[in-house]
């Protein structure tokens, strides 16, 4: 006798999320990225009501995945571009998409002043400690020691200073509300970011903060690393480094 | 509504309350900062955006992301600002973005000085940022006239869907003159967003919307800098604008000049023609598009000898009406930099110097016959 199944779907892909081909490299996490925030954006059903901020950055194609509106800034602009798209459609849900490059170099006057006037949009640092997109240059994010194609020999913290915490320096600003630094590297990780970038986009629906997560994030292409290797060393050394923790609260801490 | 005596930097921020614009971003600059601290208290009752970003670098890119959700916005600043301001119109132009840019020129380059000067001509022109685009560029030469400007710059960044550049030395931010506002309620000339199909609204019940200006493909770059320079095309044809002053058939000489300076050039004209010198003068409104034809036209006129342009530069312009005349005439040059607004006695020596040269060669070749 023939035994009726009905089958459920347990994973599928989100709606914000388009249904494409990848043109990231393999080991890559952006990918991950991406899924965490589309889920997110679903999680708050808010899809049609949503625009992305895309940087100048391996990311910069974001709209090829993402089922909303989709807006591409100048290299390290978003934040004053979801400025100015946030302070005239309060009503939407607007985030920002930025590499390290981006966001902790050539824009850190933008990302410094939208977060201490406490922009009601989030954003998501994707920090791979390298320039991706260029072809593996050195960042500001970039660690001591690290070799990259612009220091061949090692990050020379005595010449150019030591890798900028971006979390720490935010959160050291009276304004921004939530600040926390996740990774996607192995599922345990995975499943506490996608936590806190869900908090992050229900806290700007209700138009409580500006937050900003930043997620320690792969390149195993400009690192010289396989996909695992690339998971390891950022286990051991981009970590230790850039401490996985949540920087500030002010929701949960009553603030705001 | 009755006319009213008003600063010209205060009549440029009402005029664009009154053309329907909901968000102006701005960074403090001389002398154009009246219109700063004008809408800091006039947006919010209108129910605008009022913002003071942290630079022109970042203001101008509050722009980018303002404009892409379809409604009227707006900047102004001075030269070293929208110096700043270049990589963001770059952007907005290659995105196909409506924005008002507003410069109340101060004297350059560098830190330059903070008194009058037409010296970014070249600068709104001929580009400034990177890449095949064009600023549509209206050049206002009365107070009055920055009002009527301001509500049209609104609606040609609309109609064309690519940023539109004010420019007006500090003379035009600076002075008080009488002007009269359109009766309208600024409410009515706001956008309609549901008629606005490439704003990013929100995806429901559509594909989404983007905004960008990358094309990796050269093919679709090339197609979309095509798409501009259609549109830089239909505006050479429909939006040329300029004024003649006492152009006549007893001209001897053709004076061009634009802004406050053709003004000062209005009373040097009004002066030689009570001492029995005729001359005519040619103000471009627009200096993007050029009004080409119609200075060649005026200028090939059997009654002219010479054309003069008369600028607060070290001459700029004066390569366009170079261009637009084809040697059809000679074209000389008279202007003041760094600040200093010729006088009307140095213009009109430069006319009758001119002038006489001219009697002189017809005289002496004359004689040689
Ligand atoms: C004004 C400007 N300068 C430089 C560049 C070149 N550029 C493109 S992407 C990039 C760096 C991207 O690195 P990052 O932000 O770390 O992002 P990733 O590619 O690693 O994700 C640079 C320097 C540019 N597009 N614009
Ligand atoms: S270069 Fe690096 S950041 Fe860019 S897609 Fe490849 S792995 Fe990812």
């Amino acid at each position: 006798m023939a035994m009726t199944q009905s089958n459920t779907a347990i994973f599928s892909r989100p709606e914000s999320m388009q249904s494409t081909v990848t043109h990231y490299c393999p080991g890559c996490t952006h990918g991950v990225i991406h899924r965490l925030v589309a889920e997110a954006i679903d999680e708050i059903g808010a899809r049609d009501r949503t625009v992305g901020v895309a940087p100048v950055g391996c990311s910069v194609l974001a709209y090829n995945y993402f089922n909303c509106d989709f807006l591409e800034a100048a290299h390290g602009r978003a934040p004053a571009f979801a400025t100015g798209f946030k302070r005239l459609r309060p009503d939407m849900i607007v985030f920002t998409y930025q590499g390290d490059g981006d966001l902790a170099s050539i824009g850190m006057g933008e990302i410094v002043h939208a977060a201490n006037r406490g922009e009601k949009f989030t954003t998501i640092f994707v920090n791979n400690a390298v320039y991706g997109m260029t072809g593996g240059q050195m960042a500001p994010t970039t660690l001591p020691g690290q070799v990259t194609s612009t220091c061949p020999v090692g990050r020379n913290a005595n010449e150019v200073g030591y890798p900028i915490r971006m979390a720490e320096l935010l959160s050291t600003l009276v304004t921004p509300g939530y600040i926390e630094r996740v990774a996607v590297h192995t599922p345990k990780h995975i499943i506490n970011a996608r936590k806190a970038i869900r908090r992050a986009f229900q806290y700007q629906a209700e138009n409580r903060c500006y937050s900003m997560i930043e997620v320690l994030s792969t390149c195993p292409t400009n690192w010289g690393k396989t996909p695992e290797e690339a998971v390891k060393w950022l286990d051991k050394e981009m970590a230790a480094y850039y401490p996985i923790k949540c920087f500030k609260d002010s929701v949960r801490e009553g603030n705001k | 509504m009755a006319r009213i005596l008003m600063k010209g930097n205060e009549a440029i921020a009402e005029a664009a309350i009154r053309a329907g614009a909901e968000g102006y971003f701005c960074y403090p600059i001389t002398p154009q900062s009246e219109v700063a601290e004008y809408l800091a208290k006039r947006m919010p009752e209108v129910g605008g955006v009022f913002l003071q970003g942290e630079s022109e670098v970042a203001v101008g890119n509050m722009l980018f992301g303002a404009a892409s959700t379809g409604k009227r916005v707006f900047t102004t600043s001075s030269s070293p600002g929208i110096s700043l301001m270049q990589e963001a119109i770059s952007y907005i132009a290659g995105a196909h973005l409506p924005v008002v840019f507003v410069n109340i020129m101060r004297a350059g380059p560098g830190l330059g000085g903070i008194l009058p000067a037409q010296s970014d001509y070249f600068q709104s022109v001929k580009g400034g940022g990177h890449g095949d685009y064009r600023l549509l560029v209206l050049a206002p030469s009365t107070v009055q006239e920055a009002v009527d400007l301001m509500m049209l710059a609104f609606d040609l960044a609309d109609k064309y869907l690519n940023p539109v550049m004010v420019i007006g030395d500090g003379l035009i931010g600076q002075m008080m003159e009488a002007v009269e506002f359109p009766d309208s309620d600024p409410k009515q000339n706001r956008v309609n967003l549901e008629e606005r199909k490439w704003a990013a609204t929100g995806a429901k019940g559509r594909d989404p919307v983007i905004i960008k200006s990358l094309f990796l493909d050269p093919l679709e770059l090339e197609e979309n800098s095509l798409l501009m320079d259609k549109k830089y095309e239909q505006m050479k044809k429909e939006e040329v604008r300029y004024e003649l002053y006492k152009v006549s058939a007893k001209n001897e000489l053709l004076v061009v000049s634009y802004g406050t300076v053709a003004r000062i050039c209005q009373t040097v004209i009004d002066e030689l023609e009570s001492e029995g010198v005729s001359v005519g003068l040619f103000r471009p409104i627009t200096l993007f598009p050029f009004p080409e034809k119609e200075i060649y036209r005026e200028a090939k006129k059997k009654n002219i000898k010479t054309v003069l342009t008369v600028e607060m530069s070290t001459g700029q312009m004066v390569e366009d009406v170079e261009r637009a005349i084809i040697g059809a005439k000679p074209v000389k040059f008279f202007g003041r930099t760094g600040g200093i607004v010729p006088n009307p006695e140095e213009i009109q020596g430069k006319v009758l110097e001119l002038i006489g040269s001219m009697k002189k060669r017809s005289t002496s070749s004359r004689k040689r016959k």
